[in-house]
Protein backbone atom coordinates (compact mmCIF):
# COMPACT_ATOMS: atom_id res chain seq x y z
CA UNK A 1 0.00 0.00 0.00
CA UNK A 2 0.97 3.62 -0.60
CA UNK A 3 1.75 4.09 3.07
CA UNK A 4 4.61 1.61 2.86
CA UNK A 5 5.99 3.59 -0.06
CA UNK A 6 6.13 6.60 2.24
CA UNK A 7 7.40 4.92 5.38
CA UNK A 8 10.30 2.96 3.95
CA UNK A 9 12.89 1.01 5.92
CA UNK A 10 15.58 3.55 5.10
CA UNK A 11 13.49 6.25 6.79
CA UNK A 12 12.87 4.02 9.77
CA UNK A 13 16.58 3.47 10.18
CA UNK A 14 17.38 7.19 10.02
CA UNK A 15 14.44 8.13 12.23
CA UNK A 16 15.39 5.69 14.97
CA UNK A 17 19.10 6.34 14.74
CA UNK A 18 19.50 9.81 13.36
CA UNK A 19 22.97 10.56 12.00
CA UNK A 20 24.71 13.80 12.87
CA UNK A 21 22.19 14.75 15.51
CA UNK A 22 23.41 17.61 17.64
CA UNK A 23 24.84 21.09 17.41
CA UNK A 24 28.35 21.82 16.13
CA UNK A 25 30.56 24.09 18.21
CA UNK A 26 31.65 27.27 16.45
CA UNK A 27 29.81 26.57 13.22
CA UNK A 28 30.29 28.67 10.10
CA UNK A 29 26.61 28.41 9.36
CA UNK A 30 23.85 28.22 11.92
CA UNK A 31 20.24 28.46 10.90
CA UNK A 32 16.93 27.56 12.46
CA UNK A 33 13.78 27.10 10.41
CA UNK A 34 10.25 26.22 11.35
CA UNK A 35 7.60 24.41 9.42
CA UNK A 36 4.63 26.74 9.91
CA UNK A 37 2.24 23.93 9.01
CA UNK A 38 3.02 21.83 12.05
CA UNK A 39 5.42 23.79 14.20
CA UNK A 40 8.32 21.44 13.54
CA UNK A 41 11.71 23.02 14.01
CA UNK A 42 15.20 22.29 12.82
CA UNK A 43 18.49 23.82 13.83
CA UNK A 44 21.21 23.16 11.29
CA UNK A 45 24.87 23.83 11.95
CA UNK A 46 27.59 23.49 9.30
CA UNK A 47 31.34 23.84 9.24
CA UNK A 48 32.78 24.86 5.90
CA UNK A 49 36.28 24.38 4.54
CA UNK A 50 37.55 25.49 1.15
CA UNK A 51 34.08 25.84 -0.30
CA UNK A 52 33.02 22.44 0.90
CA UNK A 53 30.74 21.26 3.68
CA UNK A 54 33.19 19.86 6.21
CA UNK A 55 30.71 18.93 8.90
CA UNK A 56 26.94 19.07 9.25
CA UNK A 57 24.66 18.47 12.20
CA UNK A 58 20.97 18.96 12.93
CA UNK A 59 18.89 19.34 16.05
CA UNK A 60 15.15 19.52 16.32
CA UNK A 61 11.98 17.58 16.52
CA UNK A 62 9.35 16.57 14.08
CA UNK A 63 7.67 13.83 12.14
CA UNK A 64 9.31 10.76 10.63
CA UNK A 65 9.63 12.41 7.23
CA UNK A 66 11.28 15.63 8.44
CA UNK A 67 13.66 13.89 10.83
CA UNK A 68 14.75 11.14 8.43
CA UNK A 69 15.18 13.71 5.69
CA UNK A 70 17.46 15.82 7.90
CA UNK A 71 19.50 12.77 8.88
CA UNK A 72 19.98 11.56 5.29
CA UNK A 73 20.80 15.09 4.17
CA UNK A 74 23.55 15.70 6.71
CA UNK A 75 25.25 12.46 5.65
CA UNK A 76 24.83 13.13 2.00
CA UNK A 77 26.29 16.62 1.86
CA UNK A 78 29.46 16.10 3.85
CA UNK A 79 32.53 16.79 1.76
CA UNK A 80 30.56 18.28 -1.13
CA UNK A 81 31.13 21.63 -2.76
CA UNK A 82 28.37 24.21 -2.46
CA UNK A 83 27.32 23.81 -6.10
CA UNK A 84 27.16 20.03 -5.69
CA UNK A 85 24.92 20.50 -2.66
CA UNK A 86 22.67 22.74 -4.76
CA UNK A 87 22.47 20.08 -7.47
CA UNK A 88 21.46 17.39 -5.00
CA UNK A 89 18.91 19.70 -3.40
CA UNK A 90 17.49 20.18 -6.88
CA UNK A 91 17.28 16.42 -7.40
CA UNK A 92 15.67 15.95 -4.02
CA UNK A 93 13.11 18.68 -4.68
CA UNK A 94 12.07 17.05 -7.97
CA UNK A 95 11.96 13.70 -6.27
CA UNK A 96 9.61 14.66 -3.45
CA UNK A 97 7.41 16.87 -5.61
CA UNK A 98 7.18 14.82 -8.76
CA UNK A 99 8.64 11.45 -7.86
CA UNK A 100 11.31 11.90 -10.55
CA UNK A 101 14.85 10.77 -9.97
CA UNK A 102 17.55 9.97 -12.46
CA UNK A 103 20.09 7.70 -10.95
CA UNK A 104 23.51 8.47 -12.40
CA UNK A 105 24.80 5.65 -14.56
CA UNK A 106 26.75 3.00 -12.69
CA UNK A 107 25.59 4.33 -9.31
CA UNK A 108 23.88 2.16 -6.75
CA UNK A 109 20.68 2.93 -4.82
CA UNK A 110 20.92 6.29 -3.19
CA UNK A 111 19.24 6.79 0.16
CA UNK A 112 17.48 9.90 -1.03
CA UNK A 113 15.49 7.67 -3.41
CA UNK A 114 13.71 6.36 -0.35
CA UNK A 115 11.80 9.64 -0.31
CA UNK A 116 10.17 8.99 -3.70
CA UNK A 117 6.91 8.04 -1.96
CA UNK A 118 6.49 11.55 -0.57
CA UNK A 119 5.15 12.86 -3.88
CA UNK A 120 1.98 10.82 -3.36
CA UNK A 121 1.36 12.81 -0.17
CA UNK A 122 1.40 16.50 -1.17
CA UNK A 123 0.79 17.70 2.39
CA UNK A 124 4.03 16.02 3.45
CA UNK A 125 6.33 17.61 0.86
CA UNK A 126 6.99 20.44 3.32
CA UNK A 127 8.10 17.94 5.95
CA UNK A 128 10.64 16.39 3.57
CA UNK A 129 11.87 19.79 2.40
CA UNK A 130 12.33 21.46 5.79
CA UNK A 131 15.95 20.41 6.31
CA UNK A 132 16.87 21.12 2.70
CA UNK A 133 15.27 24.55 2.77
CA UNK A 134 17.20 25.33 5.93
CA UNK A 135 20.41 24.15 4.28
CA UNK A 136 19.93 26.19 1.12
CA UNK A 137 19.00 29.30 3.01
CA UNK A 138 21.99 28.86 5.32
CA UNK A 139 24.38 28.45 2.39
CA UNK A 140 22.84 31.43 0.63
CA UNK A 141 23.26 33.63 3.68
CA UNK A 142 26.82 32.38 3.98
CA UNK A 143 27.60 33.69 0.52
CA UNK A 144 26.94 30.82 -1.83
CA UNK A 145 24.35 32.91 -3.58
CA UNK A 146 25.74 32.52 -7.08
CA UNK A 147 25.29 28.75 -6.91
CA UNK A 148 21.78 28.69 -5.65
CA UNK A 149 18.33 29.32 -6.99
CA UNK A 150 16.02 31.48 -4.98
CA UNK A 151 12.96 29.32 -5.23
CA UNK A 152 14.49 26.51 -3.20
CA UNK A 153 14.98 28.56 -0.12
CA UNK A 154 11.37 29.66 -0.08
CA UNK A 155 9.76 26.46 -1.20
CA UNK A 156 6.81 28.29 -2.68
CA UNK A 157 6.43 26.32 -5.83
CA UNK A 158 4.43 23.13 -5.53
CA UNK A 159 3.94 23.57 -1.83
CA UNK A 160 0.72 25.18 -0.80
CA UNK A 161 1.16 27.66 2.03
CA UNK A 162 -0.28 26.16 5.14
CA UNK A 163 0.26 28.55 7.94
CA UNK A 164 -1.90 28.77 10.99
CA UNK B 1 -32.09 13.56 19.48
CA UNK B 2 -30.51 14.22 16.13
CA UNK B 3 -30.99 11.55 13.49
CA UNK B 4 -27.58 11.63 11.92
CA UNK B 5 -28.51 9.55 8.86
CA UNK B 6 -31.22 12.06 7.98
CA UNK B 7 -28.83 14.96 8.52
CA UNK B 8 -26.12 13.38 6.39
CA UNK B 9 -28.59 12.97 3.54
CA UNK B 10 -28.75 16.79 3.43
CA UNK B 11 -25.02 17.09 2.76
CA UNK B 12 -24.17 16.36 -0.89
CA UNK B 13 -20.45 16.14 -0.15
CA UNK B 14 -20.86 12.88 1.75
CA UNK B 15 -22.68 11.31 -1.20
CA UNK B 16 -19.89 11.94 -3.73
CA UNK B 17 -18.04 8.81 -4.83
CA UNK B 18 -14.74 10.35 -3.67
CA UNK B 19 -16.12 10.81 -0.15
CA UNK B 20 -18.15 7.65 0.35
CA UNK B 21 -15.72 6.34 2.93
CA UNK B 22 -14.99 9.68 4.56
CA UNK B 23 -15.01 10.12 8.30
CA UNK B 24 -14.76 13.89 8.59
CA UNK B 25 -13.44 14.96 11.98
CA UNK B 26 -12.22 18.47 11.20
CA UNK B 27 -15.30 20.63 11.56
CA UNK B 28 -13.44 22.96 13.92
CA UNK B 29 -11.46 23.96 10.81
CA UNK B 30 -14.39 24.18 8.45
CA UNK B 31 -17.74 22.44 8.10
CA UNK B 32 -19.64 21.14 5.08
CA UNK B 33 -22.82 22.67 3.72
CA UNK B 34 -26.29 21.20 3.53
CA UNK B 35 -28.13 21.44 0.20
CA UNK B 36 -30.46 24.04 1.79
CA UNK B 37 -27.51 26.42 2.05
CA UNK B 38 -26.21 25.60 -1.42
CA UNK B 39 -29.69 26.09 -2.87
CA UNK B 40 -30.15 29.45 -1.14
CA UNK B 41 -26.88 30.69 -2.63
CA UNK B 42 -27.81 29.29 -6.02
CA UNK B 43 -31.25 30.85 -5.90
CA UNK B 44 -29.83 34.25 -5.02
CA UNK B 45 -27.58 34.21 -8.07
CA UNK B 46 -30.29 32.79 -10.32
CA UNK B 47 -33.14 35.04 -9.22
CA UNK B 48 -32.13 38.05 -7.11
CA UNK B 49 -28.59 38.96 -8.12
CA UNK B 50 -27.80 42.67 -8.38
CA UNK B 51 -25.64 45.15 -6.52
CA UNK B 52 -27.49 45.96 -3.29
CA UNK B 53 -28.05 49.53 -2.03
CA UNK B 54 -27.46 50.91 -5.51
CA UNK B 55 -29.89 50.23 -8.32
CA UNK B 56 -33.27 51.94 -8.55
CA UNK B 57 -34.86 48.91 -10.17
CA UNK B 58 -36.80 46.09 -8.58
CA UNK B 59 -34.10 43.47 -9.06
CA UNK B 60 -31.64 45.59 -7.08
CA UNK B 61 -34.29 46.06 -4.42
CA UNK B 62 -34.59 42.29 -4.11
CA UNK B 63 -30.81 41.97 -3.76
CA UNK B 64 -30.85 44.65 -1.06
CA UNK B 65 -33.69 42.89 0.71
CA UNK B 66 -31.85 39.58 0.54
CA UNK B 67 -28.73 41.12 2.06
CA UNK B 68 -30.47 43.09 4.77
CA UNK B 69 -32.77 40.20 5.65
CA UNK B 70 -29.65 38.11 6.16
CA UNK B 71 -28.39 40.76 8.56
CA UNK B 72 -31.63 40.59 10.54
CA UNK B 73 -31.43 36.81 10.53
CA UNK B 74 -27.93 36.93 12.02
CA UNK B 75 -29.03 39.46 14.64
CA UNK B 76 -31.90 37.20 15.70
CA UNK B 77 -29.62 34.14 15.80
CA UNK B 78 -27.24 35.73 18.31
CA UNK B 79 -29.85 37.69 20.24
CA UNK B 80 -28.70 41.14 19.13
CA UNK B 81 -31.18 43.91 19.93
CA UNK B 82 -31.01 45.43 16.45
CA UNK B 83 -29.72 44.37 13.08
CA UNK B 84 -27.54 47.49 12.78
CA UNK B 85 -25.29 45.86 15.37
CA UNK B 86 -24.30 43.21 12.82
CA UNK B 87 -21.44 43.99 10.43
CA UNK B 88 -20.61 41.50 7.70
CA UNK B 89 -16.93 40.69 7.24
CA UNK B 90 -15.02 37.97 5.39
CA UNK B 91 -14.49 35.90 8.52
CA UNK B 92 -13.87 36.11 12.27
CA UNK B 93 -10.27 37.19 11.68
CA UNK B 94 -11.36 40.22 9.67
CA UNK B 95 -13.92 41.03 12.35
CA UNK B 96 -11.18 41.10 15.03
CA UNK B 97 -9.05 43.28 12.77
CA UNK B 98 -11.98 45.64 12.26
CA UNK B 99 -12.20 46.12 16.03
CA UNK B 100 -8.41 46.48 16.25
CA UNK B 101 -8.32 49.22 13.59
CA UNK B 102 -11.75 50.75 14.07
CA UNK B 103 -11.97 50.80 17.84
CA UNK B 104 -8.57 50.13 19.46
CA UNK B 105 -6.72 52.55 17.19
CA UNK B 106 -8.88 55.34 18.62
CA UNK B 107 -9.36 54.17 22.19
CA UNK B 108 -6.14 52.46 23.24
CA UNK B 109 -3.41 54.85 24.31
CA UNK B 110 0.18 54.59 25.40
CA UNK B 111 0.47 52.73 28.68
CA UNK B 112 -2.97 51.14 28.33
CA UNK B 113 -3.34 47.41 28.67
CA UNK B 114 -5.06 44.73 26.62
CA UNK B 115 -5.71 41.39 28.27
CA UNK B 116 -5.62 38.32 26.06
CA UNK B 117 -6.06 34.76 27.29
CA UNK B 118 -3.43 32.12 26.60
CA UNK B 119 -6.12 30.04 24.92
CA UNK B 120 -6.61 32.39 21.99
CA UNK B 121 -6.37 31.40 18.37
CA UNK B 122 -3.74 33.48 16.53
CA UNK B 123 -6.58 35.54 15.05
CA UNK B 124 -7.46 36.88 18.50
CA UNK B 125 -3.86 37.40 19.54
CA UNK B 126 -1.80 38.74 16.64
CA UNK B 127 -4.08 41.75 15.93
CA UNK B 128 -3.67 42.76 19.61
CA UNK B 129 0.10 42.34 19.44
CA UNK B 130 0.02 44.79 16.53
CA UNK B 131 -2.25 47.23 18.39
CA UNK B 132 0.09 47.08 21.38
CA UNK B 133 3.08 47.80 19.14
CA UNK B 134 1.39 50.63 17.28
CA UNK B 135 -0.18 52.29 20.31
CA UNK B 136 2.55 51.67 22.89
CA UNK B 137 0.14 49.56 24.91
CA UNK B 138 0.94 46.46 26.92
CA UNK B 139 -0.40 42.96 26.39
CA UNK B 140 -1.17 40.96 29.51
CA UNK B 141 -2.03 37.29 29.51
CA UNK B 142 -4.69 35.45 31.44
CA UNK B 143 -3.12 32.04 31.99
CA UNK B 144 -4.86 28.68 31.81
CA UNK B 145 -4.26 25.96 34.38
CA UNK B 146 -3.08 22.39 33.80
CA UNK B 147 -6.52 21.24 32.79
CA UNK B 148 -6.83 24.11 30.32
CA UNK B 149 -9.23 26.26 32.34
CA UNK B 150 -9.18 30.00 33.02
CA UNK B 151 -9.85 31.47 36.45
CA UNK B 152 -11.91 34.68 36.79
CA UNK B 153 -10.17 35.42 40.08
CA UNK B 154 -6.86 35.59 38.21
CA UNK B 155 -8.44 38.07 35.85
CA UNK B 156 -9.06 40.38 38.80
CA UNK B 157 -5.32 40.49 39.38
CA UNK B 158 -4.73 41.63 35.81
CA UNK B 159 -7.45 44.27 35.63
CA UNK B 160 -6.71 47.88 36.47
CA UNK B 161 -7.75 51.35 35.40
CA UNK B 162 -5.35 50.90 32.47
CA UNK B 163 -7.24 47.89 31.09
CA UNK B 164 -9.03 48.74 27.87
CA UNK B 165 -10.03 45.35 26.50
CA UNK B 166 -10.32 41.69 27.37
CA UNK B 167 -10.04 39.38 24.32
CA UNK B 168 -11.41 35.96 25.23
CA UNK B 169 -12.60 32.92 23.35
CA UNK B 170 -15.82 31.21 24.31
CA UNK B 171 -14.54 27.78 23.28
CA UNK B 172 -10.88 26.95 22.68
CA UNK B 173 -10.20 25.50 19.23
CA UNK B 174 -7.11 23.70 20.51
CA UNK B 175 -8.24 22.27 23.84
CA UNK B 176 -12.02 22.51 23.76
CA UNK B 177 -12.15 24.56 26.96
CA UNK B 178 -15.58 26.14 27.45
CA UNK B 179 -15.18 29.48 29.19
CA UNK B 180 -18.17 30.45 31.32
CA UNK B 181 -18.01 34.02 30.05
CA UNK B 182 -20.28 35.96 32.33
CA UNK B 183 -17.97 36.26 35.37
CA UNK B 184 -15.06 37.28 33.13
CA UNK B 185 -17.16 39.85 31.31
CA UNK B 186 -18.62 41.28 34.52
CA UNK B 187 -15.18 41.69 36.09
CA UNK B 188 -13.79 43.34 32.97
CA UNK B 189 -16.75 45.72 32.82
CA UNK B 190 -16.39 46.56 36.52
CA UNK B 191 -12.84 47.67 35.75
CA UNK B 192 -14.01 49.74 32.79
CA UNK B 193 -12.68 47.43 30.07
CA UNK B 194 -14.62 46.21 27.04
CA UNK B 195 -14.80 42.54 26.09
CA UNK B 196 -14.34 40.93 22.69
CA UNK B 197 -15.59 37.35 22.52
CA UNK B 198 -14.25 34.96 19.89
CA UNK B 199 -17.30 32.90 19.04
CA UNK B 200 -15.79 31.00 16.10
CA UNK B 201 -16.04 27.67 17.96
CA UNK B 202 -19.10 28.43 20.07
CA UNK B 203 -21.70 30.10 17.83
CA UNK B 204 -21.84 27.02 15.53
CA UNK B 205 -22.40 24.63 18.42
CA UNK B 206 -24.48 26.28 21.09
CA UNK B 207 -27.07 29.01 21.51
CA UNK B 208 -25.24 32.29 22.07
CA UNK B 209 -27.11 35.37 23.29
CA UNK B 210 -25.00 38.50 23.13
CA UNK B 211 -27.31 40.45 25.41
CA UNK B 212 -27.38 37.73 28.06
CA UNK B 213 -23.57 37.64 27.87
CA UNK B 214 -23.34 41.45 27.82
CA UNK B 215 -20.50 41.07 25.28
CA UNK B 216 -19.26 44.27 23.67
CA UNK B 217 -17.97 42.51 20.58
CA UNK B 218 -18.59 39.01 19.24
CA UNK B 219 -16.88 37.61 16.15
CA UNK B 220 -17.50 34.40 14.22
CA UNK B 221 -17.16 32.80 10.78
CA UNK B 222 -19.93 31.44 8.58
CA UNK B 223 -17.95 28.52 7.21
CA UNK B 224 -17.59 26.88 10.63
CA UNK B 225 -21.39 26.74 10.98
CA UNK B 226 -22.55 25.21 7.67
CA UNK B 227 -22.41 28.57 5.88
CA UNK B 228 -20.28 29.47 2.89
CA UNK B 229 -16.63 30.45 2.95
CA UNK B 230 -15.83 34.14 2.91
CA UNK B 231 -18.58 35.47 5.15
CA UNK B 232 -18.11 36.36 8.80
CA UNK B 233 -19.70 38.57 11.39
CA UNK B 234 -18.77 41.28 13.80
CA UNK B 235 -21.44 41.97 16.37
CA UNK B 236 -20.85 45.10 18.43
CA UNK B 237 -23.04 47.10 20.75
CA UNK B 238 -24.37 50.04 18.78
CA UNK B 239 -22.60 52.62 20.96
CA UNK B 240 -19.25 50.99 20.18
CA UNK B 241 -19.95 50.92 16.46
CA UNK B 242 -20.88 54.60 16.64
CA UNK B 243 -17.53 55.30 18.30
CA UNK B 244 -15.55 53.36 15.68
CA UNK B 245 -13.87 54.53 12.50
CA UNK B 246 -13.93 52.45 9.33
CA UNK B 247 -10.63 50.93 8.18
CA UNK B 248 -11.67 50.12 4.64
CA UNK B 249 -12.72 53.05 2.51
CA UNK B 250 -14.49 53.30 -0.80
CA UNK B 251 -17.91 52.78 -2.28
CA UNK B 252 -21.13 52.29 -0.34
CA UNK B 253 -19.55 53.20 2.98
CA UNK B 254 -19.93 56.94 2.36
CA UNK B 255 -22.86 59.36 2.63
CA UNK B 256 -21.26 62.20 0.71
CA UNK B 257 -17.97 62.57 -1.10
CA UNK B 258 -16.24 65.82 -1.96
CA UNK B 259 -12.95 66.43 -3.72
CA UNK B 260 -10.87 66.30 -0.57
CA UNK B 261 -13.02 64.77 2.13
CA UNK B 262 -16.05 62.61 2.63
CA UNK B 263 -18.63 61.73 5.19
CA UNK B 264 -19.36 58.22 6.29
CA UNK B 265 -22.54 56.30 5.92
CA UNK B 266 -24.43 55.15 9.03
CA UNK B 267 -23.49 52.04 10.95
CA UNK B 268 -23.16 49.26 10.03
CA UNK B 269 -22.76 50.22 6.37
CA UNK B 270 -19.82 52.50 6.97
CA UNK B 271 -17.82 49.37 7.79
CA UNK B 272 -18.80 47.57 4.61
CA UNK B 273 -16.83 49.24 1.84
CA UNK B 274 -17.22 47.98 -1.71
CA UNK B 275 -19.63 45.43 -3.08
CA UNK B 276 -20.24 42.87 -0.38
CA UNK B 277 -20.51 39.08 -0.39
CA UNK B 278 -24.30 39.12 -0.63
CA UNK B 279 -24.61 35.46 -1.60
CA UNK B 280 -22.39 34.65 1.37
CA UNK B 281 -24.71 36.52 3.72
CA UNK B 282 -27.73 34.79 2.16
CA UNK B 283 -25.99 31.41 2.60
CA UNK B 284 -25.14 32.18 6.22
CA UNK B 285 -28.77 33.09 6.93
CA UNK B 286 -29.82 29.78 5.36
CA UNK B 287 -27.30 27.95 7.56
CA UNK B 288 -28.84 29.61 10.61
CA UNK B 289 -32.32 28.58 9.42
CA UNK B 290 -31.05 25.04 9.04
CA UNK B 291 -29.47 24.97 12.52
CA UNK B 292 -32.54 26.53 14.14
CA UNK B 293 -34.69 24.00 12.31
CA UNK B 294 -32.85 21.28 14.20
CA UNK B 295 -32.59 23.39 17.32
CA UNK B 296 -29.36 24.66 18.83
CA UNK B 297 -30.13 22.81 22.06
CA UNK B 298 -30.29 19.54 20.10
CA UNK B 299 -27.08 20.41 18.23
CA UNK B 300 -25.31 21.19 21.50
CA UNK B 301 -26.56 17.99 23.12
CA UNK B 302 -25.48 15.90 20.13
CA UNK B 303 -21.98 17.43 20.13
CA UNK B 304 -21.70 16.95 23.91
CA UNK B 305 -22.72 13.31 23.68
CA UNK B 306 -20.29 12.51 20.87
CA UNK B 307 -17.43 14.38 22.54
CA UNK B 308 -18.05 12.55 25.81
CA UNK B 309 -18.08 9.25 23.94
CA UNK B 310 -14.84 10.10 22.14
CA UNK B 311 -13.09 11.04 25.38
CA UNK B 312 -14.41 7.86 26.98
CA UNK B 313 -13.15 5.67 24.13
CA UNK B 314 -9.81 7.40 23.62
CA UNK B 315 -8.76 7.75 27.26
CA UNK B 316 -8.16 4.02 27.89
CA UNK B 317 -5.93 3.60 24.81
CA UNK B 318 -2.46 2.85 26.10
CA UNK B 319 -0.03 5.73 25.63
CA UNK B 320 -2.73 8.07 24.37
CA UNK B 321 -2.50 11.50 25.96
CA UNK B 322 -5.58 13.71 25.98
CA UNK B 323 -5.29 17.45 26.45
CA UNK B 324 -7.86 19.88 27.76
CA UNK B 325 -10.59 19.86 30.35
CA UNK B 326 -12.39 16.58 31.19
CA UNK B 327 -15.01 15.55 30.51
CA UNK B 328 -17.03 18.69 29.68
CA UNK B 329 -15.64 20.52 26.70
CA UNK B 330 -16.50 21.82 23.29
CA UNK B 331 -16.59 19.26 20.47
CA UNK B 332 -12.82 19.25 20.12
CA UNK B 333 -10.53 16.44 21.29
CA UNK B 334 -6.79 17.11 21.17
CA UNK B 335 -4.40 14.25 21.78
CA UNK B 336 -1.11 12.56 21.04
CA UNK B 337 -0.56 8.84 20.59
CA UNK B 338 2.69 7.49 22.02
CA UNK B 339 5.55 9.24 20.23
CA UNK B 340 3.89 9.13 16.83
CA UNK B 341 4.09 12.61 15.37
CA UNK B 342 0.58 14.00 14.72
CA UNK B 343 1.49 14.44 11.05
CA UNK B 344 2.41 10.82 10.66
CA UNK B 345 -0.76 9.88 12.51
CA UNK B 346 -2.90 12.10 10.26
CA UNK B 347 -1.33 10.63 7.12
CA UNK B 348 -2.01 7.11 8.37
CA UNK B 349 -5.62 7.86 9.34
CA UNK B 350 -6.20 9.56 6.00
CA UNK B 351 -5.37 6.26 4.32
CA UNK B 352 -8.27 4.81 6.31
CA UNK B 353 -10.56 7.62 5.16
CA UNK B 354 -10.41 9.50 8.46
CA UNK B 355 -9.73 13.23 8.27
CA UNK B 356 -8.29 14.74 11.45
CA UNK B 357 -6.26 17.88 12.01
CA UNK B 358 -2.64 17.77 13.05
CA UNK B 359 -0.38 20.61 14.03
CA UNK B 360 -0.53 23.59 16.34
CA UNK B 361 -4.09 24.60 15.37
CA UNK B 362 -3.09 28.26 15.06
CA UNK B 363 -2.66 28.31 18.82
CA UNK B 364 1.10 28.22 19.30
CA UNK B 365 0.88 29.86 22.72
CA UNK B 366 -1.24 26.92 23.91
CA UNK B 367 1.31 24.46 22.47
CA UNK B 368 4.23 26.32 24.04
CA UNK B 369 2.54 26.32 27.42
CA UNK B 370 1.92 22.57 27.22
CA UNK B 371 5.46 21.98 25.97
CA UNK B 372 4.18 20.46 22.74
CA UNK B 373 5.08 21.03 19.12
CA UNK B 374 1.80 19.70 17.86
CA UNK B 375 -1.24 17.60 18.65
CA UNK B 376 -3.73 15.54 16.69
CA UNK B 377 -7.26 16.90 16.89
CA UNK B 378 -10.64 15.37 16.18
CA UNK B 379 -13.65 17.68 16.13
CA UNK B 380 -17.31 16.85 15.74
CA UNK B 381 -20.50 18.31 14.39
CA UNK B 382 -24.09 17.33 13.74
CA UNK B 383 -23.25 15.04 10.80
CA UNK B 384 -20.89 12.86 12.88
CA UNK B 385 -22.09 9.79 14.75
CA UNK B 386 -20.89 7.01 17.06
CA UNK B 387 -19.58 5.04 14.09
CA UNK B 388 -17.21 7.89 13.27
CA UNK B 389 -15.84 7.71 16.81
CA UNK B 390 -15.50 3.92 16.50
CA UNK B 391 -13.67 4.27 13.19
CA UNK B 392 -11.30 6.80 14.80
CA UNK B 393 -10.57 4.44 17.70
CA UNK B 394 -9.95 1.51 15.33
CA UNK B 395 -7.76 3.71 13.16
CA UNK B 396 -5.69 4.80 16.15
CA UNK B 397 -5.14 1.23 17.27
CA UNK B 398 -4.08 0.28 13.73
CA UNK B 399 -1.75 3.29 13.61
CA UNK B 400 -0.14 2.23 16.85
CA UNK B 401 0.45 -1.20 15.44
CA UNK B 402 1.77 0.14 12.13
CA UNK B 403 4.22 2.51 13.80
CA UNK B 404 5.25 0.21 16.65
CA UNK B 405 8.67 -0.50 15.21
CA UNK B 406 9.16 3.25 14.82
CA UNK B 407 8.56 4.03 18.49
Amino acid sequence: MALDELYQEVLLDHYKQPRNKGVLAEPDIRLELKNPFCGDEILLTLKMAEGRVAEAAFEGHGCVISQASASVMTEKIKGLRVEEVAAIADQFTHLVREGKYERPEGEEFDEIEAFAGVCEFPTRVKCAMLAWRTLLQGLKEHGGREHLHDHHAHGAEGETPNRG
Amino acid sequence: MIEVSKIRADFPLFAQPENRDLVYLDSAATTHRPRQVLEAIDEFYRRDNANPHRGAYRLAERATTAYESARSRVAAFIGAGRSEEVVFTRNATEAVNLVAWGWAERHVREGDEIIVTELEHHSNLVPWQMVAQRRGAKLRFLEFDQAGNLDPVQLEGLLSERSRLLAITQVSNALGTINPLRPFIDKAHAAGALVLVDGAQSVPHTAVDVRALDADFLVFSGHKMLGPLGIGVLYAKIEHLEAMEPFLFGGDMISSVGYHSSEWNDVPWKFEAGTQNVAGAVGLAAAMDYLDGIGMEAVAEHDRRLTRLAVEKLAPIDQLHLYGPMPERGPVVSFNLATIHPHDLATFLDQKGIAIRSGHHCAQVVMRKLGLAATARASFYLYNDEQDVERLVTGLLQAKDYFKKWL
